[in-house]
């Protein structure tokens, strides 16, 4: 009992904080986000309205309530542009999500495969990258794939091409560059699963006569399932999002939603379209995060 | 009581093997087996037959290498000299997945993401069984197993002793010539563990077929092995049937490792009739029957099992052993350990040596029990002693 009171305090107060967090840094910025969504545009300090006014009593209040609207989401379905971004985020990030799947789980599986002391090694290689900053990498980029860049002159100087191919602002740079970007968040969880994995059951597996394709594919595969789906999930989510890689490395013909919501922003001003469009993109991101919060919690009960 | 269709059954599996018994020639031949681990040599030359049938444990400390052999046998590790043959085959070239052996792991090492049921069946799949042929023998095995009803559920949702269950039925699913068994009880508390001896050798016996146990625990081995291979530093010390290993260890070592011992060290002064007498600094002169080999060497050890020490206020009459020399040591007892079946005592002689004695308690009421601080004599016969060369 005694124990109970001293820890009482500092107790609730660890159990309140993440809470505490999410309301402060998540759902009073997002009920920003959700009114001006609701609002509409104006040539005015700030460029929405109504403006809530707490000063002016409970009457001008229910007014500025009344002048809430759901038109801009109507706009959402309605315009082609708005449903072709979310369209095409959805598409990259899929192909993204997959292309970086095939190219992590070999990097993994051979990683949890070295002798212990070489995987530190191997993990390091993986994050080094991190120590330099994201746009510089992708500046870097930039400069690989523009018309005289290294990758032209590299495929020139060994006859492979007889002119320089245009690589900048194609999809191809684009997936490129995610691809780069988000190889460690594929690496990561499944290095972490294959690592874990009990040696033994490999064994058992060839004991009792399957050959190392099909222990692989019965066994080690299935296993590691839970890895799989966190670095799809750890990729796909941000990917879906993604404004920077596509707006420096691909064409500007199609947007992704990420780039139709700076487009709407900051060129159009057009805070409440902007809103909607970033509400929109929330609710769409829902269901995947949902279901790696499950994932997530499965796979601690099956440890525990 | 129990289906026993399996046993029928692998008669003809096993009858190939009755074939090489009957050609004379062992199951399963090791000769001059080795492997290392960088400098470290695990199994050193060591040579081996088990025939067809037996219940065969390999015995010894941790570290020993005994697990290094049996994961030779088994195809995890390639030896680095000597042949391995089974049926009078090299396997060396076949792999672990090819090899008509299987083993069951220390930690079971069951599939997590599959059921009972598949678990089972995984290596019969792998052969090609037909489906419903399958299912058949998975439902024989469960029998056998006494896993009924449990064939849907994952390892995780299982017992200790009931994961032990679903191993031993995957790893006998394919009616392997051998068996091998890593420690198959050492994760069952002591109750389980004994009772699954039994059933393990009750199964042995019942499907004729060939296990070869690893363990660390000598009562287990001495429970249930036909012979026990005692391995020490990568060696075989000794190869023997339990009761000839306890009553007649080849060394001091195993004297010592195999159950518990009394030594007394000391010079060979007489021999007549087959009767030794051995002068030890410790207790004095000890006659000693010279039984089961005879003594070469003049400097040895005479050892004596404490339940062969029995303790009496006064030492037997001289005729109580009949023709046999009997030897007696005075003592004070120091130590005294009620077991409950047993109790141990420790005495001290004169010398300063001490000596164990371990006796039943064949009364309820403790009419033979001693006190710490009582004078005793303690004796034993000279048929009951062992010499050991040192």
């Amino acid at each position: 009992m005694s124990a109970r009171r001293i820890f009482a305090r500092p107790a609730r107060f660890a159990a309140i904080a993440p809470y505490l967090w999410m309301v402060l840094f998540f759902l009073v910025p997002f009920g920003f986000v959700l009114k001006i969504s609701l609002s509409q545009t104006a040539i005015a300090q700030p460029p929405y309205t109504p403006v809530f006014d707490f000063a002016e009593g409970r009457a001008a209040l229910a007014a500025a309530f009344a002048q809430l609207s759901f038109d801009d989401f109507r706009l959402l379905i309605s315009d082609d542009l708005y449903i072709l971004s979310y369209v095409r985020s959805l598409v990259v990030a899929v192909t993204s999500t997959l292309i970086l799947l095939l190219i992590g789980y070999p990097i993994a599986y051979g990683m949890a495969r070295l002798p212990q002391r070489w995987q530190g090694v191997a993990m390091m290689l993986v994050i080094v990258p991190f120590w330099t900053s994201f746009l510089i990498r992708i500046y870097a980029w930039i400069n690989i794939l523009q018309h005289d860049g290294l990758l032209n002159k590299i495929l020139l100087a060994l006859h492979i091409v007889s002119t320089p191919v245009v690589w900048l602002s194609t999809d191809s740079a684009m997936y490129l560059g995610i691809v780069y970007s988000y190889l460690p968040f594929m690496i990561l969880p499944l290095y972490a699963t294959l690592s874990r994995m009990d040696a033994s059951l490999l064994e058992a597996a060839s004991d009792l006569g399957a050959s190392p394709r099909q222990a692989f594919w019965l066994v080690t595969f299935p296993l590691s399932l839970p890895g799989v789906a966190a670095g799809a999930l750890l990729c796909f989510i941000p990917i879906v999002g993604e404004f920077v890689i596509p707006d420096l490395l691909a064409g500007s013909n199609s947007l992704m939603i990420g780039q139709t919501l700076w487009l709407e922003f900051f060129t159009n001003r057009d805070w409440p379209v902007a809103s909607a469009t970033a509400v929109a993109l929330l609710l769409l991101l829902v269901p995947p995060l949902v279901l790696y919060d499950r994932l997530q919690r499965r796979q601690l009960e099956g440890n525990g | 009581m129990r289906d026993v269709t399996l046993g029928e059954a692998s008669a003809e599996t096993v009858r190939p093997l009755s074939e090489a018994a009957a050609l004379d020639m062992p199951l399963l031949r090791i000769e001059g087996v080795a492997k290392s681990f960088g400098n470290f040599r695990a199994v050193d030359r060591l040579s081996l037959d088990i025939r067809a049938g037996e219940f065969f444990a390999l015995l010894g400390p941790s570290g020993c290498g005994k697990t290094t052999l049996l994961r030779m046998l088994a195809g995890f590790e390639t030896p680095d000299e000597g042949r391995i043959l089974l049926g009078g085959k090299d396997i060396a070239p076949v792999l672990p997945h090819e090899r008509p052996v299987n083993m069951m792991f220390q930690n079971y090492a069951l599939f997590p993401h599959l059921s009972v049921r598949d678990n089972i069946a995984f290596g019969l799949k792998r052969a090609g069984m037909a489906r419903a042929e399958i299912a058949t023998r998975v439902a024989e095995l469960v029998a056998l197993v006494k896993l009924e009803g449990m064939e849907k559920r994952k390892p995780d949702q299982l017992s200790g002793g009931q994961r032990q269950r679903v191993a031993l039925a995957r790893s006998l699913a394919r009616r392997p010539q051998v068996l091998l068994l890593d420690e198959p009880l050492a994760a069952l508390d002591k109750k389980l563990r004994e009772s699954t001896q039994a059933e393990l050798m009750e199964l042995q016996r019942r499907l004729g077929m060939t296990f070869i146990i690893v363990t660390h625990d000598q009562e287990e081995a001495m429970t249930m092995a036909d012979r026990i291979g005692v391995m020490d530093a990568g060696r075989l010390v000794q190869v023997a049937a339990p009761r000839n290993l306890y009553e007649a260890p080849a060394s001091r070592w195993i004297a010592g490792f195999v159950g518990d011992i009394n030594l007394f060290d000391g010079q060979v002064v007489s021999r007549e009739h087959g009767r030794l007498t051995v002068s030890t600094s410790e207790a004095g002169p000890l006659a000693v029957s010279e039984l089961w080999s005879p003594v070469t060497k003049e400097i040895v050890s005479v050892a004596i099992r404490p339940e062969k020490v029995k303790l009496s206020r006064r030492g037997p009459a001289s005729d109580e052993g009949g023709s046999q020399a009997i030897n007696r040591l005075d003592g004070v007892v120091i130590d005294v350990n009620y077991l409950g079946g047993v109790t141990t005592y420790k005495v001290k002689l004169e010398s300063g040596a001490v000596v164990r004695s371990s006796m039943a308690n064949t009364a309820r009421l403790n009419v033979d029990a001693y006190l710490a601080g009582q004078r005793v004599v303690a004796w034993f016969t000279a048929d009951d002693c062992l010499v050991l060369e040192q």
